[in-house]
């Protein structure tokens, strides 16, 4: 991207990094992807009673090219999937995803053949939100969660080792097929 | 003019410049250079101002539409087959989901199904068909409201739609204390209901229709009158009495071309030729008559919502037949509904019986005789028809729900062609299309 | 609706629409519980039972089913068509009337449905498709609900076509309102509508392979893994028969 990313990894990347971590989470401009009922739930969460204007993010945008933050609100079509990430490829970075929703979490309880089992088969999820439909609050809780998220992602030199610690852990985690004890 | 973002390609047609973004200008230099004034928008499947997932194809003159399509699908859940896979009383899960603005419609009608073909309609206690009825017609108001907020949003009036979303909310309010959920309450069942009202139902109820009456008399002064509001909406979106048969329009779109059809008074369920309602019509055949019809269903549902008020008598909600009726007895935990705590201590400690009894009707289900049968309700957005099969087992054989939307939507070219394009916004959202409903 | 409550009246007073003893077989039920392709875990296995759907109905149907009856039948005639030949059989069930109409003769009917105005059923509510796997020779029935505004009514039509040559006339040019009716239909059980205009997928992408919801498509879901356990997709679990 820009300057910040060539920083020399030391005092001066991290300042940038939680300047730039504030102001990021500060103005996230959620793009309009509405799909099912968590859709309503999403514009609700806009609306009065709820009023995502206190986060500074009450403005929907319709054009992916404004958003940072796409989130997926209901359950993901295979008709809609090329759809849904030609969206996410058209939004510059940095970009956050919320996968809103069990149908857009993991298909749900629509396990067929018309719905893609889980929306991060197309584009990498930031935060999952349960619920048929989350509740406003929920919906916030998971905005907020990501907020935090943005305020502590890292930049440069930094980036790239948080990202291969990430790929590490991931390799040493067991697949959920292997894991043992109480289903919960 | 090659840029990466319209690329020209040779057609039978002549060239086509297919745009995926970039800049609007070269975009116009390239179509005024082919010397073809001729410009296909495709307008969706995302995009702000269509109601979910709608993709519109416009073939457009200038600012003049000259064709007009929808591509539709982009939300198909297969919901119909599903419910195959599931037993009867397991389904009003799935078809909650279907529209979901009008979640208790889509629970009546299938569940006025399956009551036929089981052949109970005259064991249905009354105080649940009344229940049904409440729901109902505070569902009704929820659904008008929403479509009047997202309508309002789409022209650019943002202060619709925060009155809308406000006053919806206070409907959401009853629904959670009724069902413990907001939305997809999966409350009618098969036989009856999921739960009796919660104390102090009553009282909010009562409540509600008081904060509503002061309310609904807002819309009418921001908006009825509002000189912009009609000149956006009049004589917008046409559609005759003719062409509503024609295209199987039902609900407002029909009564604004002035035909007073509704089922709630045509063809009764529930016992809604107990009550004492008003259908409203429109001879403006336009947008701006839909809206007005709205409005004034709103407040006939009041209406209706507080004469299931006064008729509330103490009763069952669930026939009398344990075969049939859901064995949990259910009850608001901290998550929503739950089973009843005292209900799981008998079964399982006192009563053999009660609990194979529970087992197998919640494993296996009821049997339903075979046949085939077709219900309709007067969902907000028109005829909503439910064609059930049964082929004698535990599971429906097919489902198949005829929804107001869909058929609604097909109108969608006959309104906006020749047209102009900021009116296609208009027309569709008096339509009210709800995407889950369309494609299912 | 009033008009089938007074006919259900009738019926409980005295004359019962007399239906067919046996039915009509679409599918023989084997066994009790269990995995479909598996034995049975119940015991029960060599339980053999038919499913049958109502069968034709005789007269009187009851009601005002007999004057429609007549009219239709009556209306036919003047076509100069044998009403034997069209309507392969009524069905009376709770207190809704079905008249099976020889594929063929669909078109014809449908109008006359719709433009006499003893019958006047103006609106119709769409095409809904059955798939019976054990209806051999008629697997894919169409069923139309066609309603009159003016009458109060509510009659079905129901149209057969075998698996290996789904074509049935399409009802667009009397009932425009089932452009998308029948293209569904057609996405999702194969049914080809023989007139419709543009009779492509709506559903389904355009490349879709197969009618998902014929009976012999299967659900499609995956199985879900979860902690060394793992739960069938539904249309895979035991169940019962």
């Amino acid at each position: 991207m820009g300057l910040e990313e060539k920083l020399p990894s030391g005092f001066v990347l991290t300042t940038v990094e939680q300047a730039a971590g504030w102001v990021r989470k500060s103005s996230v401009f959620p793009a309009t992807f509405g799909l099912a009922c968590c859709a309503i739930e999403m514009m609700t969460t806009g609306a009065g009673r709820y009023d995502l204007a206190r986060f500074g993010m009450e403005v929907f945008r319709g054009s992916p090219r404004q958003a940072d933050l796409m989130i997926v609100a209901g359950r993901v079509s295979q008709k809609m999937a090329p759809v849904l990430r030609q969206v996410y490829d058209q939004m510059p970075n940095p970009k956050w995803v919320i996968s809103m929703g069990v149908c857009a979490s993991s298909g749900g309880m629509f396990n067929n053949y018309a719905i893609v089992q889980g929306v991060d088969h197309i584009v990498p999820v930031d935060i999952y939100l349960p619920g048929c439909p989350p509740r406003p609050e929920m919906l916030m809780d998971a905005i907020l969660k990501l907020h935090q998220k943005i305020q502590s992602s890292k930049l440069g030199v930094n980036a790239e080792e948080a990202a291969r610690e990430a790929e590490d852990a991931a390799l040493k985690a067991l697949p959920l097929i292997e894991m043992k004890g109480l289903l919960r | 003019m090659s840029t990466p973002h319209a690329t020209p390609r040779a057609t039978t047609e002549g060239t086509v410049y297919t745009v995926t973004g970039g800049d609007w200008d070269e975009v116009v230099e390239s179509a005024v250079k082919s010397d073809d004034e001729r410009i296909i928008v495709n307008m969706g499947p995302q995009h702000p101002s269509t109601h979910g997932v709608l993709r519109l194809i416009l073939e457009i003159d200038g600012e003049t539409v000259t064709e007009a399509r929808c591509g539709i699908g982009y939300l198909h859940t297969g919901i119909e087959k599903n419910l195959e896979f599931r037993n009867w009383t397991q389904g009003t899960t799935f078809v909650t989901r279907m529209d979901y603005l009008t979640p208790f419609f889509n629970e009546a009608a299938y569940c006025l199904g399956v009551e036929k073909l089981l052949g109970i309609e005259d064991q249905i206690p009354d105080r649940a068909s009344i229940l049904r009825v409440l729901l109902m017609e505070l569902n009704r108001i929820s659904s008008h409201l929403v479509c009047i907020a997202t309508g309002g949003m789409e022209l650019g009036a943002t202060t619709i739609m925060i009155y809308g979303f406000r006053d919806r909310e206070l409907v959401l309010d009853l629904f959670e204390l009724i069902t413990g959920l907001r939305m997809n309450h999966a409350f009618i069942r098969p036989g009856g209901l999921a739960q009796d009202l919660p104390p102090g139902a009553i009282d909010q109820l009562r409540e509600f229709v008081k904060t509503m009456k002061k309310n609904l008399p807002e819309y009418d002064k921001l908006a009825t009158g509002n000189p912009i509001f009609k000149a956006r909406m009049q004589d917008v979106g046409y559609l005759d009495l003719t062409g509503c048969m024609a295209l199987g329009a039902t609900g407002p779109i029909l009564r604004s071309a002035g035909l007073p059809h509704d089922l709630r008074k045509t063809d009764p369920y529930c016992g809604y030729e107990n009550y004492e309602f008003d259908v409203p019509t429109a001879d403006s055949c336009d947008a701006y008559g839909r809206f007005l019809i709205r409005l004034e269903e709103m407040r006939q549902s009041l209406r209706i919502v507080e004469q299931c008020i006064d008729r509330l008598a103490p009763g069952p909600v669930m026939v009398a037949d344990k075969k049939i009726a859901w064995p949990a007895q259910l009850a608001l935990g901290p998550d929503g509904l739950g089973n009843s705590l005292d209900h799981i201590k008998k079964i399982m400690g006192t009563s053999m019986e009660a609990l194979i009894h529970h087992f197998k009707l919640v494993t296996e289900g009821f049997r339903v005789p075979a046949g085939q049968t077709y219900t309709a309700v007067e969902s907000p957005k028109g005829e909503l028809g439910v064609h059930v099969v049964s082929d004698g087992g535990t599971r429906p054989y097919r489902v198949h729900f005829r929804d107001p939307s869909f058929t609604n939507l097909q109108a969608m070219a006959a309104m906006c062609e020749g047209g102009q394009v900021a009116d296609v916004i208009v027309a569709v959202a008096s339509i009210d299309p709800v995407m889950g409903g369309v494609d299912r | 609706m009033s008009e089938n409550q007074n006919h259900d009246e009738q019926n409980n007073n005295g004359v019962p629409a007399p239906r067919d003893e046996t039915g009509e077989v679409i599918g023989v039920r084997k066994g009790m519980f269990g995995a479909n392709n598996g034995g049975d875990t119940s015991g029960y296995g060599g339980l053999v039972r038919t499913v049958a759907l109502p069968g034709a109905t005789s007269r009187p149907y009851g009601g005002w089913f007999d004057e429609l009856a007549d009219e239709l039948e009556g209306a036919l005639e003047e076509q100069d068509l044998l009403p034997e030949n069209v309507i392969e059989k009524t069905v009376v069930d709770r207190g809704e009337l079905t008249f099976h109409i020889a594929r063929e003769h669909l078109v014809r009917v449908a109008r006359t449905l719709r433009d006499d105005p003893a019958l006047r059923f103006e609106l119709c509510t769409g095409v809904s498709g059955v798939h019976f796997l054990g209806d051999k020779g008629r697997e894919l029935h169409a069923v139309y609900h066609l309603r009159s505004i003016t009458h109060g009514r509510l009659i079905r039509l129901e149209v057969s076509a075998p698996d290996n040559d789904p074509h049935i006339p399409s009802l667009v040019e009397v009932y425009p309102t089932n452009d998308w009716h029948e293209r569904e239909a057609y996405d999702f059980f194969g049914l080809i509508f023989d007139g419709h205009p543009a009779l492509t997928r709506i559903m389904m992408p355009d490349d879709w392979q197969g009618f998902p919801q014929r009976k012999d498509y299967p659900l499609g879901g995956i199985a879900i893994e979860y902690k060394g356990a793992q739960i069938p997709a539904p249309d895979q679990r035991r169940s019962y028969s």
